[in-house]
């Protein structure tokens, strides 16, 4: 228990850092930055104008401090301010139309991932030398693809040029979201390609990684007092190595959490999915400020809980974990 | 007629010790050999090496490192890994529920399997790291029971529990990690392990190098008492010989890879037969008795790429000859000694024969090998 | 002098597949991998070199004529032109090199800064060590690439050399904790407490004793910022974020992407600079993986091992015995008769003759 705390702690931290760095770096900009912003918003109620004024500093507000304070107790209820690509729509209202297209995609896709790439590897660390070595070359060319690359290739040779996939979107145009069938099977078929373009980017690391640990953790004595011990194969491979080797692979899944998410999104341009993503190329390629920083902070959040989540699974699996903080 | 080893081996009612007396070999390994097969060369870390280890007793096998003791004690079990090769000789394994000797290198994975810890059992050198952290205790001593006795689980607990009383750790010991325990508590708990289905010889890989000398101490009385008690042979493996000759019936002392010396405790503490042997009792100081002078042994073992010629012992050896290089070193016959079995490689110590180089016939050369020449 | 016959002391064992001589070149005995690595980003670094040099048009000429506007590739355009008209292999020979230099120079600043904090961190130890720890894991608990449109959305110019110091600014975070690492375990070895013993200054025994043991791991850093900094500065360049008027290879996708290329079917747009990316990519992680193998012993014996034996071993099988005849039914019929055309399999079936024990061994 000890150790969740911390770990909580640090993320209380890290999320912080991130509201911070939000808040201060339009503070140090030199004040054009701020003024272009500005005069961005064609009309706006004067309330919201002074909304803004309070969010970016601008005029006389009350010392910084206070900003600082109303800043926070505005994100903690969840007020990102306004959006000015898309005025006057509040940027929480955009966000939470564009969350759960994300979250279900990479989420689901990622775990996925994760799972096959796992087992792959303790299969190629057990077999060392075995087929499975042949694909490793091919394997560390795709980890190199760029997500999005690797995206536009299969979104042209599967959608443009042979009308197998839709060639991007969410769903069909025409359809009404909502809890209907036609819907959801429109919505999981637009989605099979995306999540197979992650799937496949992010396989190979995972089956790499698993790998090279799997084959550290075979050269430990235990596994060969398994093995002397006359168990059975299974046993000795997934009981007394793999067990141990998915530790060091859980806190790589972690770390890697960050770089599977930022690579998500960038694909999700291409196929022009109605995620976080394009709502982020969107506010880029307007100047949208509100909308771009609320876009990183609710991104930073949701990678800062899934470690969280990570860690509580490090803790179930790990015996040494719980009592090491204890002591 | 082999014994099927694929599935628990049965214990023929009230017929314990059928048709073997206690004193008899119960592994008899016959010219081993074990090549490492290494990018820069093979490497011969065992080199034909015959010894027997009798029903109850304690063989210590004492050895630098990099002699072969463990390649050998593991490579008798075939559990040595890639780029290991058994390149010759056999070993004869006949427990007490056997009718007849069965060659272990002979056998398929899935015999082997059953002979593994039920008849063979092994305790290895650091327990931290040969027990899984990541399991309890009670997992790791269940599923060698559960595996080879096909018991139940509740039962198998409880023999777990009773495997615990008889190292002398609390039961509720079970429940914890390893992780959780002191190095002397660990190393009982895989001496525990080691003796849960009741195996017919105990291989310990320097069992208490790890450990300081006081808890080393309990650990050897412990080992003693459960060998009376429970009539295993023990292959002691270590660097140490001051320990074995208190704690070992027999020595047997290996040196890049070859059998120097085999021989009773007592005859090898009192009238070693090899100079390397006799090099290793002057290298620890005696508690009591006259003082005498501290001597290593300078030098360092043979580069095993490329093995010189003849006793692999000679550039360190104060008493060779150039003869010495010439020779097929093999053991043989000690017959000033008090000891049948007491065998050595050096020809120097045996008074009665001559020049080794002159009249190699005279070396009394096993059956075994005088059938390979013709 | 009569001796007695020579005892069989050597088995003939078959021969290895490969046996290289033992007085081998540092170049021959690294991995197959890590020299394909080398000679792909050898290639790279030429062409960034000289490509601009040889470029056939200036990248960012257009050319209005509607015949030329998204044109396959001809004998004038090689690599055909984009939808105004501009020469896509000019573009990327250019694209290349800026993507190189960008990524080489944040991989030196970067790798830079990560030893630096790394070994500060682990050297001082106490509160610094304690506070560069939490900066360096908040940094990399952080997702890179929303930061870094954050911030590089604020700057008011957003060449070449603003990418590169924010590139760098979040790209030393995760070496900088490896080496703290190695480090840590370095620091508490036996001959740095016996230099400190002997009275050598701390920095001296960082420049002479630490770093030069943590090379490969530096080597290693450097590897994984250089493909960090082509994947972050690519996708940067295709959001739109960074500077759209120098030619980078990001830069040639973002107007692929925006004049739809895709839907027209102009894959010469938009495969060649991906690919670039790609490979160069490729190049790096097979160096990063021959580093690991150098420097894991035993990811590189487990790979000389698989080479080695004849067969392909599992970790749980027995130690093969070669005097042993195989137990029946490891083999089926169809492959035995297949193996006895192979010459390996007649040496060894040799072998195994020669060293079978008699009929009579076996029992005492």
């Amino acid at each position: 228990m000890p150790f969740i705390l911390r770990r909580l702690g640090f993320y209380v931290v890290a999320a912080w850092v991130a509201l911070t760095v939000n808040f201060f770096l339009p503070r140090w900009v030199p004040g054009n930055a701020v003024e272009a912003i500005m005069s961005k918003f064609p009309s706006l109620q004067p309330a919201a104008y002074h909304a803004l004024e309070a969010m970016l500093g601008v005029g006389n507000g009350g010392s910084i401090w206070h900003q600082y304070g109303s800043y926070l107790v505005d994100v903690l209820h969840l007020n990102f301010g306004i959006s000015s690509s898309e005025y006057p729509a509040h940027v929480s209202t955009l966000l939470a139309q564009t969350i759960p297209w994300t979250l279900v995609l990479v989420g689901t896709a990622t775990v996925i991932a994760f799972f096959l790439g796992t087992l792959l590897g303790i299969l190629a660390g057990w077999r060392h030398g075995g087929w499975l070595e042949r694909l490793l070359p091919g394997l560390m060319f795709l980890q190199a693809i760029p997500y999005f690359f690797l995206a536009l290739l299969l979104l042209y040779l599967l959608a443009v040029n042979v009308h197998i996939f839709p060639m991007g979107q969410g769903y069909a145009g025409g359809l009404i979201p909502g809890w209907n069938w036609s819907f959801i099977s429109s919505a999981f078929f637009h989605s099979l390609l995306p999540a197979f373009t992650i799937v496949i980017t992010s396989v190979a690391g995972w089956m790499l990684q698993m790998r090279n640990v799997m084959i550290t953790t075979i050269g430990e004595d235990y596994v060969l007092a398994a093995q002397a011990k006359g168990l059975r194969n299974r046993r000795v491979i997934f009981s007394y190595a793999a067990r141990n080797a998915l530790l060091p692979q859980l806190q790589g899944f972690g770390l890697a959490l960050g770089f599977v998410v930022s690579g998500a999104i960038v694909m999700e341009i291409v196929f022009s999915y109605p995620g976080i993503g394009l709502l982020l190329l969107n506010s880029v390629t307007s100047d949208d400020y509100p909308l771009t920083q609320a876009i990183f902070l609710v991104i930073t959040f949701a990678v800062l809980i899934a470690n969280l989540i990570v860690d509580l699974v490090i803790v179930a699996v790990d015996p040494r974990v719980r009592t090491r903080e204890a002591a | 007629m082999t014994t099927d080893l694929s599935g628990p081996v049965p214990v023929p009612a009230g017929q314990a010790g059928h048709g073997r007396f206690a004193g008899e070999p119960v592994l008899s390994i016959r010219d081993l050999s074990v090549v490492y097969r290494t990018m820069a060369g093979d490497v011969r870390a065992v080199d034909q090496v015959s010894m027997d280890l009798n029903a109850g007793e304690i063989v210590g096998l004492v050895g630098e490192s990099g002699s072969g003791k463990s390649t050998l004690a593991y490579g008798a079990t075939r559990l040595l890994r890639a780029p290991a090769v058994i390149t010759g000789g056999s070993v004869l394994y006949q427990g007490r529920r056997m009718d007849t000797p069965i060659d272990v290198l002979q056998l398929s994975a899935g015999q082997l399997a059953g002979l593994r810890w039920q008849e063979i059992a092994i305790v290895f050198q650091s327990a931290m790291n040969a027990l899984n952290p990541v399991m309890s205790v009670h997992n790791q001593l269940t599923d060698v029971i559960r595996t080879h006795l096909r018991v139940p689980r509740a039962e198998a607990t409880e023999k777990a529990a009773g495997l615990l009383d008889m190292v002398g750790i609390p039961r509720t010991r079970l429940r914890s990690y390893p992780h959780e325990l002191s190095g002397g508590m660990r190393q009982r708990i895989m001496i525990a392990m080691a003796l849960a289905t009741d195996p017919e010889v105990v291989i310990m890989d320097e069992p208490t190098t790890a450990l300081d000398v006081v808890v080393q101490r309990e650990i050897l009385g412990q080992i003693l008492e459960l060998k009376d008690r429970l009539g295993f042979a023990v292959l002691f493996i270590t660097h140490d010989l001051s320990l074995l000759l208190e704690l070992a019936d027999r020595i047997a002392v290996m040196y890049a890879g070859e059998l120097m010396e085999i021989g009773t405790a007592t005859e090898i503490h009192h009238e070693p037969a090899h100079p390397y042997t006799k090099r290793l009792l002057h290298s620890f100081p005696a508690l009591h008795g006259p003082r005498k002078e501290l001597a290593g042994i300078p030098g360092t073992p043979p580069d095993l790429h490329s093995p010189p010629p003849g006793c692999p012992f000679l550039p360190r050896c104060t008493e060779g000859t150039d003869a010495c290089s010439h020779i097929d070193v093999r053991l043989a016959r000690v017959t000033s000694s008090a000891d049948p079995e007491h065998m050595t490689a050096c020809p120097f110590v045996l008074p009665d024969r001559p020049d080794a180089a002159t009249s190699g016939s005279a070396l009394s050369i096993r059956p075994s090998t005088e059938e390979l020449t013709s | 002098m009569a001796t007695a016959p020579p005892l069989p002391i050597n088995v003939e064992l078959p021969a290895l597949e490969e046996t290289p001589p033992r007085q081998l070149g540092r170049w021959r005995r690294l991995p197959l991998k890590a020299k394909a690595g080398v000679v792909l980003l050898g290639f790279f670094v030429l062409v960034a070199i000289i490509g601009p040099l040889v470029a056939p048009y200036d990248p960012g000429f257009q050319n209005p004529s509607p015949a030329l506007s998204m044109a396959a590739p001809s004998a004038a355009h090689l690599l055909g032109t984009t939808q105004s008209g501009q020469d896509v292999l000019s573009q990327l020979l250019s694209g290349i090199r800026l993507t190189l230099e960008l990524a080489l120079l944040v991989g030196v600043i970067a790798g830079a800064l990560s030893v630096i904090v790394g070994v500060a961190s682990a050297f001082l130890g106490g509160v610094w060590d304690e506070l560069l720890s939490l900066l360096t894991n908040v940094f990399l608990v952080i997702p890179a690439l929303p930061l870094l449109i954050v911030l590089l959305g604020y700057l008011p110019h957003t060449g070449q050399t603003a990418t590169i110091l924010v590139l760098a600014l979040l790209g030393w975070p995760w070496g900088a904790r490896v080496i703290r690492a190695q480090t840590l375990s370095i620091r508490n070895r036996d001959f740095i407490a016996a230099s400190r013993e002997s009275g050598e200054r701390g920095w001296r025994i960082i420049a002479f004793e630490i770093v030069p043991n943590e090379v490969s791991l530096i080597a290693a850093n450097f590897v994984n910022t250089v493909l960090y900094a082509i994947g972050a500065s690519v996708a940067l360049a295709f959001i739109g974020v960074t500077n759209l008027s120098s030619w980078s290879l990001g830069t040639m996708l973002y107007w692929a992407q925006s004049q739809q290329a895709l839907q027209f079917g102009a894959w010469w747009w938009f495969v060649p600079p991906g690919l670039a990316v790609a490979l160069m990519g490729t190049s790096l992680v097979l160096l990063n993986t021959g580093i690991d193998e150098l420097g894991n012993p035993r990811l590189r014996d487990a790979n000389q091992r698989a080479r080695i034996n004849g067969r392909r071993l599992l970790p749980t099988d027995p130690t093969p015995v070669l005097s042993a005849t195989l137990p029946a039914g490891r083999q089926s019929p169809v492959m035995a008769f297949m193996r006895s055309f192979s010459r390996s399999a007649y040496v060894s079936d040799r072998a195994q003759r020669l060293s079978a024990p008699k009929p009579s061994e076996g029992q005492r």
